[in-house]
């Protein structure tokens, strides 16, 4: 059990505190949330200082462009960026973090050389079109069908819960290619080009006011069978890694984030007499705990990645359960700082707050996060 | 950065694992119980001593192990896992300064929260750091203790109490009839939140198991429990409570941190009853009778959650800790 940063890893860290001191007060005004071309742009543009920097990719593959570097320099990475208020990773969020990985992990050569590129340089957006109406937890459910024609396929079906659809250059596409097969084999995963011919994108309003995510309609689509990612039918498991990397290392940064925040609610308390309720007060001291231990256990499972070194695992799902949990507590206590105020959507803790209300939903819901680690951890008997 | 257990830490864990097995398994547990919380089992406190279960921290040139608190957390977390009975945390913490506690000679106790576990049982008082009334155990009135296996004493409060009383090899008595301290109670030792967090954390690892065992193999309604969901949710929250806490007290323990320590705290009692509860509900009836283990383990997940200062103190040291700019 060591928690010592490395030579190496401490001179990483100070390089990339002093590159962010001097890239940040140079980034333009942050967009509007419900400025999706302004946010596109804001998000890309980022991406590319990071590329020019050398920091896009630091945690893929050299052989996928990125820096190779290990679970701990990323983990160092999530840690200053954030606290140095570093953009989000915002529209590039499935490109970096889902698409890129497994296009890394299952892509052809050809494929790595197509797709990566522009997600690390910031010149291309992705989005998950894995969620269906009637398949969202029961994603294996999925009934967007793909017919091969010639060397086409052809795709019609629709998908909900999409996010950055409007702006997307590319969607990770999941379509059922043998509808007789047992649900989990029937499926691949396509790379499909948002402007093909036969894509509605309509945007859907969340309950914190703007779209987040939008329904996307396919009415006979043509995708190229050559941008199929992994055998055909295989789309489960390819969707599997997809799915591991987002429950494994996505909220890393936030933890950093929440710890920011709970550290200026005590602050704002102190400032607005609010401190002086010991009930309130303690919750805060709880909350600190809490994040603590949050951080640890992402320290933990940092390390656990860095000796297997291969893709996260399930313990993923440990985290995130107890994360989601926290995340919405941590903004609860912030309606309790701010009195009536908290009832302002002009102020940010409440939209957060709002926000916060998808965290155990979104990426898998808390309940299907339990038979995950019910099933596949523990070894529990599968059911109902 | 590499906090994973090391080859060293591991085997150290298995050690004392495999020494329990063999020493401390069901049935002299359910002998301990019987005994009703008396008789100490003198001849296993001194193979624990043997084995350096007291003298891990000690310097080699004073006849311990020179390991460090990392290795100390591993053990006191196998020892919660038995539910080993004694006054574990206040003997370890008295090696060295108590003749003979390094090598379990000695049974050495502690005032902690205004009681003393094991009076009876033991050679020597040692001052927990907490309270009024530390120091004060020649006072002592027994209690009936919700844990059959661990014997309480209360310690009346108001007693003066010593200076920072190191306890006396000769016999029980702490220092007594000391002037009285002025200033506020001094805060508990660290380190007995920290390895009684550590215990906690096996006790709560320990239900886990259980209940997910029982899961798998308690069939009604035509399939494991297990199977249903309501169930197997209750069983992933117990683990998700235990990992977290253990990356808190494995963390603590490297650190030292008093807030890290205090974190700790908070989240291994809350993963050690929570557990036990949980653990009890999942074994259904059974769980409520006496010849089940489970309630053995939420009433010693209770008289731990004792002993390292209250949570309201735990919690607003955390708290103060935010204002301190930490989280920031």
């Amino acid at each position: 059990m060591d928690l010592t940063y490395t030579a190496e890893e401490e001179e990483f860290r100070a390089g990339l505190r002093e590159w962010l001191a001097k890239a940040l007060p140079a980034l333009p005004p942050k967009p509007s949330p419900d400025d999706w071309p302004g946010r596109r742009a804001y998000d890309l543009g980022w991406q590319r200082t990071l590329y020019d920097a050398g920091y896009a990719g630091l945690h893929w593959p050299l052989d996928a462009g990125g820096r190779g570097a290990t679970p701990v320099q990323h983990l160092i990475y999530l840690e200053e960026t954030e606290k140095a208020g570093a953009p989000y990773v915002g529209a590039n969020f499935v490109g970096l973090l889902h698409a890129g990985p497994t296009i890394a992990a299952e892509g052809t050569a050809g494929q790595r050389a197509r797709w990566l590129p522009p997600v690390l340089r910031g010149e291309e957006v992705w989005c998950q079109g894995f969620s269906e109406p009637d398949a969202g937890s029961d994603l294996a459910a999925l009934r967007t069908r793909a017919w091969r024609d010639g060397d086409d396929y052809v795709v019609s079906g629709s998908k909900i819960w999409t996010s950055h659809a409007e702006v997307a250059d590319w969607c990770e596409l999941l379509v059922r290619t043998d509808p007789a097969a047992p649900k989990h084999r029937g499926i691949s995963w396509l790379a499909m080009p948002m402007d093909a011919p036969g894509i509605t994108v309509r945007p859907l309003r969340t309950l914190a006011g703007p779209a987040e995510f939008a329904e996307v309609f396919l009415d006979e689509v043509r995708i190229p069978v050559a941008h199929r990612v992994g055998a055909e039918n295989d789309g489960w498991r390819v969707t599997m890694v997809t799915l591991s990397y987002e429950r494994g290392t996505a909220f890393v940064g936030e933890v950093v984030a929440c710890r920011r925040v709970l550290g200026e609610l005590a602050h704002a308390a102190r400032g607005n007499g609010r401190w002086d309720d010991p009930v309130l007060r303690r919750w805060l001291g709880r909350l600190n705990a809490e994040f603590r231990a949050l951080w640890r256990l992402t320290q933990w499972n940092v390390s656990e990645a860095g000796r297997t070194g291969g893709v996260p695992g399930v313990g993923g799902s440990v985290f995130k359960l107890r994360y989601s949990h926290a995340r919405q507590e941590l903004y609860d206590a912030a309606a309790e700082v701010l009195g009536p105020e908290a009832l302002d959507l002009d102020r940010e803790w409440t939209r957060d707050r709002l926000m916060s209300l998808s965290y155990t939903i979104a990426a898998g819901t808390s309940q299907i996060q339990r038979n995950i680690v019910a099933e596949r951890i523990l070894g529990l008997p599968k059911g109902r | 950065m590499d906090f994973q257990l090391t080859e060293d830490q591991r085997a150290l864990r298995d050690g004392v694992r495999a020494l329990l097995a063999g020493r401390f398994g069901p049935e002299p547990l359910r002998a301990a119980v019987a005994r009703g919380g008396r008789g100490l089992d003198r001849a296993l406190w001194r193979e624990l001593g043997e084995a350096g279960f007291f003298s891990l921290r000690l310097p080699e040139a004073d006849g311990g192990a020179g390991l460090g608190l990392p290795e100390a957390v591993l053990a006191f977390e196998e020892a919660g896992r038995v539910l080993l009975p004694g006054p574990l945390v206040a003997t370890h913490l008295a090696a060295g300064e108590v003749p003979g506690a390094a090598t379990g000679e000695t049974v050495v106790t502690a005032v902690y929260g205004g009681l003393v576990e094991w009076l009876d049982e033991s050679d020597a008082v040692r001052d927990g750091a907490w309270g009024p009334a530390a120091g004060g155990a020649a006072d002592a009135v027994p209690l009936t203790s919700v844990d059959p296996l661990t014997p309480l004493h209360r310690v009346p409060g108001n007693l003066p109490t010593g200076p920072t009383g190191r306890a006396g090899p000769a016999g029980r008595a702490g220092p007594v009839g000391s002037p009285a301290p002025t200033g506020p109670p001094r805060p508990p030792d660290p380190l007995v939140t920290l390895l009684t967090a550590a215990e906690q954390l096996g006790n709560a690892a320990r239900t886990c198991e259980t209940a997910v065992q029982h899961a798998r193999t308690r069939e009604q309604f035509g399939q494991p429990i297990g199977a249903f969901q309501a169930v197997k949710h209750l069983c992933a929250q117990m683990l998700v409570r235990v990992e977290l806490a253990r990356a808190a007290v494995y963390a603590a323990a490297v650190t030292a941190d008093p807030m890290d320590i205090a974190a700790a705290r908070l989240l291994a009692d809350d993963a050690a009853v929570r557990g036990a509860r949980d653990c009890l509900q999942v074994h259904g009836g059974m769980g409520f009778t006496w010849e089940s283990d489970v309630h053995l383990y939420l009433k010693r997940a209770w008289v731990r959650t004792r002993r390292g200062g209250t949570v309201t103190e735990s919690e607003e040291l955390l708290a103060a800790d935010l204002l301190a700019g930490a989280g920031r």
